[in-house]
């Protein structure tokens, strides 16, 4: 009866030998291309660096009056602008600024990212259906596995550092941008495509002119998605040698600092507010434009 | 302004909806019908032997019920749907063997389209939704706004051209997807149920505006529409299409006077015959015996305008003269009576018998 309770597993020296063929075969490529890997993500760590660099670099008031900015542009409502001054002043006196300018200049880079690799293969997926369907399976799993697995193979062929911690939250965060920019397009009116077929568009006229402006609304509520998938992965990132707010929560927790993690973790709350607003009201004044095909 | 006229010649188009088509197009042509050919083989016949000759210059009604098959026919002729089998010629040009840079090209020149529920990009101004034909066929900012503008005023926007889509009423949209037509300086116009969103005033204004549109500019238009008071109002010759064959097609006088089937008397019956028919339908040859004297009566006037001015005037005989008073017809009043009534008359008969058959039905 013993076989009953114990599950007829594979043999455990051939689930060895395929861990052991795996692990060494990252790490020979890691050893053998390692210091090409590096050069190629050299120009996103400047790139990394020179955000950061900007953001902690400038005077608090600067950095306060353009963020208000952006936000007043961005929902145009005295109460988005309000709330965001609010929150920045309160991370301020907390003694959270510098640290608070990090995680902001690391979402900010890792949205921007997620943008511009996300709205592509989003359109691609519309285009090709077919493949399409594989992507969005991918998409699936990605969106379930547990974030922690994502840092291990970025770790062993990138080590410890603020690159890797970049990779690990773009490829936690990119899979709203790609799906809500795919959905968006097919969501446009029937009728309207057929008026850009009517009047000869050709197809990345259609694409350009028509399908994406509409779709517009959908893929904000997307990069919506995505920054906050991105703060959310802040703290894991920080175990791998990100700074910012997610490591001093990760500090919180080791050595049981209950106020520390508050306090942080208010703050990344409050950033997720102020992204969340500006862009949420961004994407509402978009689709007020849009009402009218209901 | 006038970018050369097209004809369009519509011949032998089949068009099945479906897995595959082409192995059934055999079948339907041969004479497998409708309803077979959906409950047997699970295809729909959407367009089944379609031949219309459409003159250049003229206005071509379509009219049907849903799902007659208004907008798969319409959408052959810029090709937004292909057809399974037929050719559609276009000044003498077939559209089925164009390639997909031609096809491009032609709806960029030669066709413009307005939609039943407008179409416009509500991300774009009035203005920019005017030129968009325009922009996509590259023609520079300056030049197609100018041309933009001339239409907005033509269609009586001036003013809203820097507005949304949204924040006008239907009425005004419409008049936006007509000016975006018009912009295109396209030989044909589509209109598919152009109007049939509006509400009724405002739909006669624009079917005013088409027509006095139409007097000056002299379009291909295939006009759609599931109302018979719009079709005989704007429409030079009439196509009634049902379950996508057509089955009458021809002057609106003469389905007027003579409907092909049951399906069309209906359609028929309630229509004001003294607003649409005109003299010219009922009038006969001068007699030898010209009397000098007679009234005149223009040429295209309506029964009802002719039975007034006759009663009005001594005689119950008039002389139909075209707009340089050349003598075409002569008309009586009686004959004009007869003609007006004759479809009430038609109409009482056959509510006689519906009684009657309600009685019967009683009686049993
Ligand atoms: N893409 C399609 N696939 C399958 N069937 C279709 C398709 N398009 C149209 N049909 C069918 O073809 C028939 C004619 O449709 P069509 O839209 O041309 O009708 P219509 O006369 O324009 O009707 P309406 O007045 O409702 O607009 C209908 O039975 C419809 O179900
Ligand atoms: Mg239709």
């Amino acid at each position: 009866m013993e076989w009953l309770f114990k599950f007829p597993q594979l043999d455990a020296d051939f689930l060895l030998t395929i861990k052991r063929a795996t692990d060494g075969s990252l790490r020979s490529i890691t050893r053998l291309y390692g210091d090409t890997i590096e050069n190629f993500f050299y120009p996103l760590q400047q790139v990394l660096i020179f955000f950061e660099d900007i953001i902690t670099g400038s005077p608090w008031p600067l950095v306060i009056v353009v963020l208000a900015g952006v936000a007043w542009f961005a929902a145009r409502r005295w109460s988005v602008v309000a709330a965001v001054v609010g929150t920045l002043i309160a991370i301020g006196l907390l003694g959270l600024w510098q640290d608070a300018m990090k995680t902001i200049s690391l979402v900010f880079t890792a949205t921007v990212f997620s943008i511009a690799l996300g709205m592509p293969l989003g359109i691609f997926m519309n285009r090709f259906q077919r493949v399409g369907a594989v992507i969005e399976t991918v998409l699936d799993v990605m969106q379930t596995m547990p974030p922690f697995v994502y840092l291990i193979p970025v770790v062993m062929l990138l080590g410890i550092g603020r690159v890797p911690g970049f990779i690990a939250v773009v490829i936690y965060a990119v899979p709203p941008i790609i799906r809500l920019t795919d959905l968006g397009i097919r969501l446009v009116d029937k009728e309207v495509l057929e008026a850009a077929d009517a009047y000869g568009c050709s197809r990345g006229q259609k694409l350009w002119k028509v399908q994406m402006p509409l779709a517009m609304p959908t893929i904000m509520a997307g990069v919506n998605q995505t920054i906050m998938m991105a703060l959310g992965m802040v703290v894991i990132a920080s175990m791998i040698g990100v700074q910012g707010l997610g490591l001093n929560v990760l500090q919180a927790i080791a050595n049981q600092y209950f106020t520390q993690g508050i306090f942080n973790g208010f703050a990344i709350v409050g950033i997720a507010i102020i992204f969340d607003r500006t862009s949420q009201a961004y994407g509402r004044r978009l689709q007020m434009r849009q009402a009218t095909r209901a | 302004m006038i970018n050369g006229q097209a004809s369009i010649e519509i011949r032998d188009l089949y068009k099945i909806f479906g897995r595959s088509p082409e192995q059934h197009v055999g079948r339907v042509r041969s004479g497998l019908s409708k309803a077979e050919l959906g409950k047997v083989h699970g295809h729909i016949l959407g367009l089944n032997n379609i031949n219309i000759s459409m003159p250049a210059g003229k206005i071509q009604v379509i009219m049907g019920l849903s799902g007659s098959g208004k907008s798969t026919l319409i959408r052959h002729i810029n090709r937004l749907i292909e057809p399974t089998f037929g050719s559609i010629m276009i000044d003498g040009r077939n559209i089925l063997e164009m390639s997909e840079l031609e096809l491009r090209e032609f709806r960029r020149n030669k066709t413009a389209m307005v939609f039943q529920r407008f179409a416009l990009l509500p991300h774009r101004t009035v203005l920019d939704n005017v030129i968009f034909g325009l922009e996509v066929r590259g023609i520079d900012k300056a030049r197609s706004r100018a041309i933009g503008m001339r239409w907005i005023e033509r269609v009586g926007l001036v003013g809203f051209e820097k507005r949304y889509p949204e924040e006008l009423s239907g009425g005004m949209q419409q008049r936006v997807g007509l000016a975006r037509a018009l912009s295109n300086d396209a030989s044909i116009l589509l209109m598919d149920e152009a109007y049939s969103a509006l509400d009724p005033l405002i739909r006669t204004d624009m079917q005013t505006m088409l027509l006095e549109l139409q007097a000056e500019l002299k379009k291909t238009v295939v006009f759609i529409t599931h109302d018979l008071d719009e079709a005989l109002r704007l429409g030079d010759q009439i196509v009634i299409l049902r379950d996508g064959s057509i089955i009458q097609q021809g002057h609106s006088q003469d389905i007027l006077l003579n409907p092909a089937d049951d399906y069309i008397e209906r359609f028929v019956k309630d229509v004001n015959r003294a607003r649409f028919l005109k003299v010219d339908a009922v009038m006969e040859p001068i007699p030898p015996s010209v009397n000098r004297s007679l009234p005149t009566l223009m040429s295209g006037s309506t029964l009802e305008t002719a039975a007034v001015e006759l009663t009005n005037s001594p005689s119950y005989e008039a002389t139909v003269v075209d707009s340089a008073g050349k003598p075409l017809g002569a008309v009586s009043l009686r004959k004009i009576t007869a003609a007006m009534s004759s479809a009430i008359a038609k109409h009482e008969a056959m509510k006689r018998d519906v009684a009657i058959d309600a009685v019967d039905a009683c009686d049993r």
